[in-house]
């Protein structure tokens, strides 16, 4: 039984897991790096994931579901950075708000177009890339996922944006103090982590179910952000994380119809999640000034 | 024309209840140490910051250079050649030293940070100015000394003519103030032009070509240094003469408070002491020989592993610290911002602190609203504590306003002893000797205070009485007129013991 759980399959299927999470765990790098918690990385998958379908459904082209996918979710991380930043509201509320209206906006917004309850009619999905010379295939998605990771890793640690936007995080007195402009360097930031956290949300229906379900991200957006802090806010840390929970998933489909009530097994990752988050996290530190609204 | 490389005209900024610059006119010459000082709340530090670009005045011209510019942002400072070092520095604590002095004006090679360039351009940067830091090291890990170097070179990197410090010696020990007034004189010499905010008079004596003195938000005077000694500075920045307070003849009243054998090893060891009504006891001792522990012990924060206290002949060694405060035990703790107030209480709140759940502040579990308010505009009218309302969060007033706040609370339920624990550390002159005359009318009432200070002018002064602390032991009580600070000196060094 355990060498028919523990195999390559199950490593590839912990990757394909691990998609959605490290993309909105990045997103959430990008944010909280400059100073804006951005617990609206749920909603904004979610609109994702939403956004995908409806882009391919009318145009058949999964790509432009890729796109369209990535514009709302750039559209509610918007809405989260004007009233978290400009109007320095509690980041908090915000994400909290925009969570809830994610939530009812697409299911609205699913009824109306599709006409159906729970559900979107099928979707073709994205061409599978085909290694040259062998019949193995990967995803487009997880191919830009490293590239975004190793991206990601450079910018944040070796460039002047990377710089720039830390330091706001960290103290953004400071930054100020010297010309920084901190409000733009955290509008870039969250606006970033809703194009990231859009992709994530593609992922799920574009990819996995290749249909949109309500709420069918089901708190993966809150496992990024627990991702995103157990790998101490660097892309690098946040992949190996968001892998780690991507496995305990692909564990959980694998231990399906083993006997054991499926709603045991179903919260398998959410324990993982907390274990982590108790066991590992406490010695985390977060940018001084995460979370904190900037004010002159 | 240029003989001034900076000049402001009626610089005017009001802040909710308060004019904090009012017509201000300073001059600045090229190449010269120009201190401005002035009491906290003076207006300096906001004129700085307009300066800077980090605040608009309502009113007013600034001339750099002889031409008129408009500084709306620190971005147009630094490209006119200005640049400040605040109070609090503006740095970024987990990033290394290269990266806090680089941010905002990067190098870019490839796309990315270039820092052999950066480390190497600063090498010789450093060189140049004599002034060096570990470039690789995290800033939160390097002492305040090099933290305060590190800002300075922030500044030469970005070619600063004119640099502003402010209030840069708050926080250094006497060897670094002297490196710090090196650095100083070395940058004087290469034609920079230095800014130097303080209200230590005998370092801006030390340090300044002129000097301009502000008070209440106005310039009261602009002196050269030869013209300025202690005294007319110290005239001018409070308005009127200091006079070093006086004791009266000191008539030992009865024992009010006595510490038999307390220990507390490896901290204190047998503490025997007694203090009587009327006097001001002092504890002189080098920090770290104990007298944290015993002054904690005596407020009931702390327990003795051996010993008794006696207060008016009842024990209570064992008493928890709101007991002893409802017995008549005051305490102004060390670090009023930390463990003497709430700074996000009002200042009407912090008053009734340790009272709040008495009549006539609380009845049957609510809040007597009114009378507190009253107590506290009493209180604050009283001790001339300079807040626009009660009702303000007491984070907002400055340090000596903050500290009144403490001693208006400890004073106005008139407790028999006062334990009072650095209580000038970090005030201004005014607001040091309106602190020393409340202890000493205090004491003139028939207050018994147990006094703790870093400062020895201030124990000296204020002390019938003063016991030497050494290792945790009483090594001496002495009578302050009749030895000198050297001699003390010996006794706080363990040389000397009785």
């Amino acid at each position: 039984m355990i060498g028919g759980i523990l195999s390559l399959e199950l490593l590839i299927s912990a990757l394909r897991m691990s998609v959605p999470l490290t993309f909105a765990s990045l997103g959430g790098v990008f944010s909280e790096r400059g100073g804006v918690v951005n617990i609206a990385l749920e909603g904004i998958m979610l609109v994702g994931a939403f956004g995908a379908v409806v882009g391919t459904y009318f145009t058949n082209n999964p790509w432009i579901g890729l796109l369209t996918a990535m514009s709302f979710g750039f559209l509610i991380a918007l809405i989260h950075a004007v009233v978290s930043i400009s109007f320095r509201i509690n980041q908090i509320i915000s994400g909290t708000a925009l969570n809830i209206m994610a939530t009812g906006l697409t299911t609205f917004l699913s009824r109306l177009i599709f006409k159906a309850a729970g559900s979107s009619p099928h979707i073709e999905g994205m061409v599978q890339w085909r290694f040259p010379g062998t019949n193995w295939q990967i995803s487009p998605l997880i191919v830009i996922m490293f590239a975004v990771i190793i991206i990601s890793q450079i910018v944040i640690f070796k460039t002047r944006y990377g710089l720039r936007l830390r330091a706001c995080g960290e103290n953004p007195y400071a930054a100020d103090s010297l010309g920084v402009n901190v409000i733009k360097m955290r509008y870039s930031g969250v606006l970033i982590s809703g194009v990231l956290g859009g992709l994530g949300g593609a992922f799920l229906s574009l990819e996995h179910a290749r249909v949109f379900v309500e709420g069918m991200t089901t708190g993966r957006g809150f496992i990024a952000l627990a991702g995103m802090i157990f790998g101490r806010w660097t892309p690098l840390g946040s992949f190996s994380a968001c892998f780690l929970f991507g496995l305990a998933e692909a564990l959980r489909m694998r231990l399906e119809g083993f006997g054991i009530p499926t709603q045991f097994i179903q919260m398998i990752p959410y324990i993982v999640t907390m274990c982590v988050l108790v066991g590992v996290v406490g010695r985390a530190v977060a940018p001084a000034y995460d979370g904190i609204p900037f004010e002159k | 024309m240029a003989e001034y490389i900076l000049e402001t005209r009626g610089i005017t900024k009001h802040f909710p209840g308060v004019l904090a610059n009012d017509n201000v006119e300073i001059k600045i010459r090229q190449g010269e140490i120009h201190s401005i000082i002035g009491e906290n709340g003076a207006g300096k530090t906001t004129l700085m910051n307009i300066i800077y670009g980090l605040i608009r005045p309502d009113r007013g011209e600034i001339f750099y250079r002889g031409k008129k510019v408009e500084i709306s942002s620190p971005s147009i400072a630094i490209r006119l050649g200005i640049g400040m070092v605040h109070q609090h520095f503006m740095l970024v604590p987990p990033f290394t030293a290269w990266e806090n002095i680089i941010l905002g004006k990067e190098v870019i090679k490839n796309g990315v940070l270039d820092k052999d360039s950066v480390c190497s351009e600063l090498k010789r940067l450093m060189d140049s100015y004599g002034l060096s830091v570990p470039l690789e090291e995290r800033v939160e890990d390097l002492s305040v000394g090099i933290r305060q170097k590190v800002e300075l070179i922030k500044l030469l990197y970005r070619g600063a003519e004119l640099l502003i410090l402010d209030e840069p010696t708050a926080l250094l020990v006497p060897q670094e103030i002297e490196e710090l007034f090196e650095i100083l004189d070395n940058l004087k010499k290469q034609g920079k032009t230095v800014i130097f905010i303080s209200h230590k008079l005998k370092e801006v004596l030390r340090i300044s070509d002129r000097i301009t003195v502000m008070r209440r938000g106005k310039v009261v005077g602009e002196l050269e240094r030869e013209e300025a000694n202690e005294e007319t500075l110290a005239r001018l920045m409070i308005g009127k003469t200091l006079e070093s307070p006086q004791l009266e003849v000191y008539e030992r009243g009865e024992e009010v408070l006595r510490l038999e054998g307390i220990s507390l090893p490896p901290k204190l060891r047998n503490i025997n002491l007694s203090l009587y009504k009327g006097e001001i006891l002092g504890l002189a001792g080098i920090e770290g020989n104990g007298q944290k522990e015993l002054l904690e012990i005596i407020t009931g924060l702390l327990r003795p592993e051996k010993g008794r206290i006696f207060y008016k002949n009842r024990e209570v060694q064992h008493l928890d610290p709101k007991s002893l405060r409802e017995l008549g035990i005051g305490f102004i703790p060390e670090d009023r911002q930390t463990t003497g107030l709430i700074l996000d209480f009002t200042v009407a709140e912090n008053i009734i602190l340790g009272r709040h759940d008495k009549e006539p502040y609380s009845i049957r579990g609510k809040l007597n609203l009114p009378t507190i308010k009253k107590t506290a505009v009493d209180i604050v009218k009283d001790y001339d504590i300079r807040a626009s309302s009660v009702d303000k969060h007491v984070r907002f007033l400055s340090g000596g306003n903050q500290q009144k706040v403490i001693l208006g609370r400890e004073f106005y339920f008139e407790p028999e002893v006062l334990i009072a624990s650095q209580p000038t550390r970090g005030l201004d002159i005014g607001a040091t000797e309106m602190i020393h005359n409340l202890l000493l009318s205090a004491r003139r009432r028939g207050m018994a205070i147990l006094l703790y200070s870093s400062d020895l002018d201030e124990i000296m002064t204020l002390s019938d009485r003063v016991a030497v602390i050494y290792n945790g032991e009483i090594v001496g009580i002495l009578s302050p007129r009749e030895i000198d600070e050297a001699t003390l000196g010996l006794y706080m060094t363990g040389v000397r013991k009785d």
